[in-house]
């Protein structure tokens, strides 16, 4: 196959060379390029401090960390899984990637703005690291709850920070796709023939550029209580850490759904191409993923049924909770029904999207029992919560990370990879995954709260459990990395369309030409037409 | 006294209802899938149907699932309410979450630490405040948790049928103490409840 010069050896300004062809380029793959490498960095130091965590919590008693360093560690996690890994993962790796080249286009509507969301999204990991050798980490979750995030000594003020200017670089991302994909579609491409990863894509931005702003006034009011002790918050000073609650969950809610439905819109692409039939219900998919954007925005107060808010809000909110199981559902319906009469070949991202379904579908269903309002008594702020958003955000958002990484890695570096390891490592994964995360369920039934560094002697056995499978998704996790990693030596020889997709990123070379197509892209009426496909590989013998 | 609905069993019956749905729907949705990978695979099956959607189909799986996700609303309401609705007569403690432990103060002016001890199959109500930061109480055994806020009151209400000795817990974050603030409801006879109670404090 001839190759034309990829983007790899044409950097977006001409002149630009070696590391500035990088860190001043405004193409979109470049720039989702460099996501993958910051983002992948902090996925990796997140796992390894979760490891640390759940290896603290194998034995009773004090073994490994004091609970200071304990609670400083899981908000690290925390606050580094949730703003500069799950959030941007997807959307800044993939759909800066694939979006333009999905919608027929050669880059993203604001290149420099696109470019300037990733300084803004390095910054912010910055001031985290940063303020966590200036004056000891923050010891407060993820969340920040009032009025101990106030009260607390660590470097509070310096982490809300960091978060503050991560959701500049999330909401300028979402300002970005949204103008992409109304301005830069092909001429013939119309809203019904999107595809289902740029949808979910745009659901998300939505989500991204509306709430985000709360948080980011939050933090900021956190920030000024803290400096200038105003009382907006500190019961003491007439202030209501139910407001913060609110304002919090305002957009921590809508978050999660920032994060699973880039996380469905990959699925959605990669089960059609693997059974080569079409999606079943797109329409529908699509109308599910906006509707999950508009009712996810407003559940935000399940978080909050024991925090003493009036039982009318308790009603409304576990109401509406039920409501956004129901196009979740309608999704994994449609995904298993895509299988039916298919002709399945079986990779790693078609596996790792079957473990997506199953473990995400536990993630959903154990959200019923949370939603529940005299369920969730019993088990909000239990090992049950952190094993139900583990199984949604890491079983759900994560192996879809996974199983996008496996699909587009032959299109993003031309290099196919090792199958075999891929398998055994996935396996490791969720096999780990499993046995860390299910004594987790039972524990948090038997009431182990969460954020404890020690527990009571008949938590022993659960914990030992999840430490003992935790260690084998470990392994799991690098040694699929690794095995990518290992790819790049290959020679670059991964054909244009190794699945057989129909998506426009596959009609071009891998990996992509700089302005993405070598001729004009052909648009298909329905996105999901895999006719051509077939007679492709049917007049082709196999193994060819 | 035998009027009284003790919550722990609205609540469980809960459970058991959205769990065991949960648990049909997911070996359904697992097999269903397994199988059309099984079935469907490429070596055996390698011309594949052109199936779009099916209105009815999709129809009606929408309505089947709102109609489940109603009915375990219903049923999670219903024993919200078991705990929310205290009956009348109910005995009255006062619990306040400090860093790191719980305050317990009794109607004749008892006050003890990190331990609640009440009679045998009598409703007790739980008024929880707290004097710093967030606290929240948790008894497992009782199915009961709540916020202890400054400067809010909030309540917690159960009855325990047996004797024994139940532990709670503090489950909102609350610093280096969290995991420490541990305690025991000790459910006695009323009679020892009675001369515990008009007992000097012994600590």
């Amino acid at each position: 196959m001839d190759f034309e010069k990829s983007f790899f050896e044409t950097p977006s300004s001409a002149r630009l060379t070696g590391i500035w062809s990088w860190l001043l380029t405004t193409d979109h793959k470049r720039i989702g390029l460099m996501y993958l490498f910051a983002t992948g960095f902090w996925f990796l130091l997140a796992v390894l401090l979760g490891g640390l965590l759940r290896l603290e919590l194998m034995f009773p008693g004090q073994t490994l960390l004091s609970s200071h360093l304990y609670n400083s560690i899981f908000t690290l996690h925390g606050v580094i899984m949730i703003f500069l890994f799950i959030i941007p993962a997807l959307p800044a790796v993939f759909g800066n990637f694939f979006l333009p080249m999905q919608i027929g286009t050669d880059d993203v509507f604001f290149p420099k703005l696109n470019l300037m969301s990733w300084y803004l999204y390095m910054l912010g990991g910055v001031i985290a690291i940063f303020s966590l050798f200036s004056d000891g980490f923050p010891d407060t979750g993820w969340t920040f709850y009032v009025p101990f995030s106030i009260s607390t000594n660590t470097n509070v003020s310096t982490a809300v920070f960091a978060a503050f200017v991560l959701g500049f670089a999330s909401m300028l991302t979402g300002l970005n796709f949204i103008t992409t994909i109304h301005r830069m579609r092909h001429p013939k491409m119309g809203w019904l023939q999107i595809p289902l990863f740029t949808w979910s894509l745009y659901a998300t931005s939505w989500v991204q550029l509306l709430a985000t702003p709360i948080i980011s006034v939050t933090l900021v009011l956190v920030m000024v209580e803290r400096y200038f002790n105003v009382g907006l918050f500190d019961p003491a000073r007439g202030g209501g850490p139910i407001l913060y609650q609110h304002l919090f969950w305002m957009y921590s809610h809508p978050a999660v759904y920032i994060m699973i439905l880039p996380g469905m819109g990959v699925i959605s692409e990669i089960i059609p191409v693997f059974a080569r039939k079409s999606i079943f219900g797109y329409k529908a998919i699509v109308a599910s993923s906006m509707a999950i954007a508009v009712a996810g925005s407003l559940v935000w107060a399940h978080h909050m049924y024991t925090s003493g808010m009036s039982d009318t809000a308790v009603f409304v909110f576990s109401f509406l909770t039920f409501v956004v199981a129901i196009p979740s559902a309608i999704k994994v319906f449609s995904w298993v029904a895509t299988l039916y009469k298919g002709a399945i070949e079986m990779t790693p991202p078609l596996f790792l999207s079957l473990c997506f379904i199953y473990l995400f579908s536990v993630g959903g269903l154990t959200g019923l029992v949370l939603g529940g309002a005299g369920t969730d008594i019993h088990v909000h702020d239990t090992h049950f919560v952190v094993s139900h958003f583990h199984f949604t955000m890491f079983g759900g958002t994560g192996f879809a990370f996974f199983a996008a990484l496996h699909y587009w890695w032959p299109k993003m570096f031309g290099r196919m990879y090792n199958f075999k390891w891929a398998y055994i490592a996935s396996v490791l994964v969720t096999g780990g995954f499993i046995f860390h995360y299910v004594p987790m369920f039972i524990l948090g039934l038997q009431g182990m709260p969460r954020r404890y560094y020690d527990y009571l002697p008949q938590y022993a056995n659960g914990n030992f459990m999840a430490g003992f499978g935790g260690l084998f998704m470990i392994v799991g996790i690098f040694m699929m990395m690794t095995n990518l990693i290992l790819s790049l030596k290959r020679e670059r020889n991964a054909p244009a369309d190794p699945w057989g997709g129909v998506t426009l990123e596959w009609m071009t070379p891998s990996p992509p030409p700089l302005h993405n197509f070598t001729g004009e892209p052909e648009v298909l009426d329905y996105p999901y037409d895999f006719s051509k496909v077939i007679e492709k590989f049917a007049r082709k013998p196999k193994e060819s | 006294m035998n009027d009284i609905i003790n919550p722990v069993a609205l609540v469980d019956r809960s459970f058991y209802f959205i769990i065991g749905f949960s648990f049909v729907f997911l070996f359904a949705i697992i097999f269903v899938m397994i199988f059309f990978v099984i079935r469907y695979r490429r070596s055996i099956h390698p011309v594949p149907a052109d199936i779009r959607g099916n209105v009815w189909l999709e129809i009606a799986w929408i309505f089947i699932s709102a109609f489940i996700a109603l009915a375990m609303f219903v049923s999670g309401w219903q024993a919200y309410t078991g705990l929310r609705d205290v009956p009348e007569g109910a005995m009255e403690i006062e619990v306040m979450g400090q860093s790191f432990s719980w305050i317990v103060l009794y109607a004749n002016g008892k006050e003890v630490e990190n331990e609640i001890v009440v009679p045998v199959n009598t409703p007790v109500k739980l008024n929880i405040t707290s004097l710093d930061v967030i606290h929240s109480l948790f008894i497992p055994a009782f199915r009961v948790k709540v916020d202890a806020v400054q400067g809010l009151n909030t309540y917690a209400w159960f009855i325990a049928e047996k004797k024994g000795e139940y532990f709670f817990q503090c489950t909102e974050f609350c610093g280096i103490g969290h995991a420490d603030m541990t305690g025991v409801v000790r459910v006695v006879s009323r009679e020892k409840y009675d001369e515990w109670i008009n007992k000097e404090d012994d600590w």
